[in-house]
């Protein structure tokens, strides 16, 4: 997982990850597309590879990059969780809300009382 | 995948929660509440509110609560879980406008964020319901990028669309 982050973490995996999105690639089109020299691409598609984020297949003289879904999907599955924490402490803050008004409307005029 | 436990049942009117980044530095969380702002703000500021709702991961409940809503006032938050472990942050409010705006920095024990976080929580109302914006900034780029890494929520939510919309165009 930290692997994954840490492949990603960087801006030029990142939009070497993106590019990817729209299918298999030969490393020299990602040099191309990139503006990237093929050293820095080839070293980065290393550390996409070690981290499980892509895999190549050999055609003819080419090397041909792709994504690997199951450590993006692995990731997906963390975030979302932290994204739930937040959205489950915003609904139990919907919850006491509806009881602070509620409470408010019982007691029509303000009267100061603790909250609880 | 869904995490096993259970929270009180909500009733419905949650809006949702949207996460952007609004630059290099920040990582912004809006949400709409079906309150007045004074009600929001209050939830926000009252310790034995926030306890009944500031929740920590899964089964993290906030334990230390001190939230003194005046400039230079501290600000204490502590998580624990049921196997008795902790995690906490410490800050100071830097600018309190109720019920409108309030500012603090914010460090967590472990300093998992590359030091102090600035977060500014705003409330707009509009026709009885206040959408809140907070805003978290970091002390630098990698240091909001490392706070992904290393878990820290605000952080961690941030590319979630991006990732979901790169999962979409794989499937």
């Amino acid at each position: 997982m930290i692997e994954t982050l840490q492949a990603l973490a960087e801006p030029n995996r990142f939009q070497i990850v993106e590019l990817l999105r729209g299918g298999p690639r030969p490393v020299g089109e990602m040099v191309e597309r990139l503006g990237l020299r093929q050293p820095q691409v080839s070293k980065h598609l290393r550390v996409l590879s070690e981290a499980g984020l892509v895999d190549v297949r050999v055609d003819a003289q080419r090397r041909i990059y792709g994504l690997r879904a199951a450590p993006l999907r692995e990731l997906e599955q963390w975030i979302g969780r932290y994204r739930r924490i937040w959205e489950a402490s915003f609904q139990q803050l919907d919850a006491v809300l509806e009881e602070l008004k509620a409470k408010e409307k019982k007691r029509g005029s303000k009267k100061r009382k603790s909250a609880d | 995948m869904e995490a096993k436990s259970e929270r009180a049942p909500i009733k419905k009117n949650s809006g949702t929660l949207k996460v952007t980044t609004p630059s290099d530095r920040e990582v912004a969380m809006t949400r709409v509440f079906d309150a007045p702002r004074r009600l929001v703000f209050k939830a926000w500021t009252t310790p034995e509110l926030m306890k009944r709702w500031f929740y920590g991961p899964e089964e993290w409940r906030l334990a230390v609560c001190e939230l003194d809503s005046r400039v230079g006032g501290k600000v204490r938050f502590e998580w624990r879980n049921p196997e008795g472990k902790s995690m906490g942050l410490s800050g100071v409010c830097r600018e309190v406008a109720a019920p409108e705006r309030l500012v603090f920095t914010e460090v967590w024990d472990e300093d998992w964020t590359g030091g102090e976080t600035l977060v500014t929580l705003v409330f707009t109302e509009d026709a009885g319901k206040t959408t809140m914006t907070q805003t978290v900034l970091y002390s630098s780029q990698s240091a909001r990028d490392g706070a992904l890494k290393t878990g820290m929520e605000h952080g961690a939510a941030m590319s979630y669309d991006r990732l979901a919309e790169l999962l979409t165009s794989m499937a």
